[in-house]
């Protein structure tokens, strides 16, 4: 069974909303203090993307389970402008906001597995999990 | 919501207990420098000791307010950064590299003192 928690994201208080919701799931989960930040921080980039570039989306955290590993998994979606060069996104130090953001790659190093989905002119999915150690 | 902001002779000091949203931290970023213009203090210490994450915009929010105060003549120390928000900048890739830091507000206060007598 897996139960999914969802944020609708539209300004910036539902980004702090989102990674409150990331920081108890984390928690219940039995992550420790350092993995809760890394993945509070990841939850709050990803909604700020959401909030910039697409003005709103979601985002949803759900318990994970592969292999018998448990974790946490984060799925941002919105239906924004989507991306049209992913591999220049994912280099370090691209942006297009003047520097909000640390942006994708710092997000893919706070957590295990990174996955991004975009079609242009229809939106973007990004699916980032952390694995409990 | 507002951050409060304590003058102690010629600093002053702030610990943010508050989970900072993007308002919070811009409401702060000018509420610090009219204090500093009202009070004329010489040194500021932001003590971090409360604060649980720190994402990319509220380093910036930070990194700028830092360098603001010393645009105006006031130095300021970041003090009390948790080993788990330290680790996650670093992941994040921000390295904070020309931010005054101290471990906790009795150092600062003490950095500062050197910098100002010194």
């Amino acid at each position: 069974m897996n139960i999914q928690s969802c944020v609708e994201v539209c300004n910036e208080w539902d980004i702090v909303s989102a990674r409150q919701l990331g920081r108890n799931m984390a928690k219940e989960l039995g992550f420790g203090n350092v993995d809760q930040a890394r993945i509070t921080t990841a939850i709050s980039e990803l909604a700020r993307n959401i909030y910039l570039y697409a003005g709103n989306g979601k985002i949803c955290i759900e318990a994970a389970e592969k292999m018998g590993k448990r974790g946490l998994k984060i799925i941002a979606t919105d239906n924004g402008p989507g991306i049209k060069d992913i591999r220049k996104v994912m280099e370090d130090g691209y942006t297009t906001s003047g520097g909000l953001g640390a942006g994708l790659p710092g997000v893919k190093r706070l957590m295990d597995e990174f996955m991004i989905d975009s079609v242009v002119g229809s939106g973007t999915e990004i699916i980032a999990t952390k694995w409990l150690r | 919501m507002r951050i409060p902001i304590l003058k102690l002779h010629e600093y002053l000091l702030i610990t943010i207990q508050v989970e900072l949203d993007d308002q919070t931290a811009l409401q702060f970023q000018e509420d610090l420098l009219n204090k500093i213009h009202d009070t004329g203090a010489k040194g500021v210490v932001i003590d971090l000791t409360s604060v649980d994450m720190i994402d990319s915009f509220i380093a910036k929010v930070l990194g700028d307010v830092v360098r603001m105060s010393k645009l105006m003549g006031a130095q300021v120390v970041l003090t009390g950064i948790q080993p788990a928000v330290a680790i996650t900048l670093i992941d994040l890739g921000i390295s904070m590299r020309e931010v005054p830091t101290a471990l906790d507000l009795e150092q600062g206060l003490d950095k500062l003192r050197l910098e100002l007598e010194g």
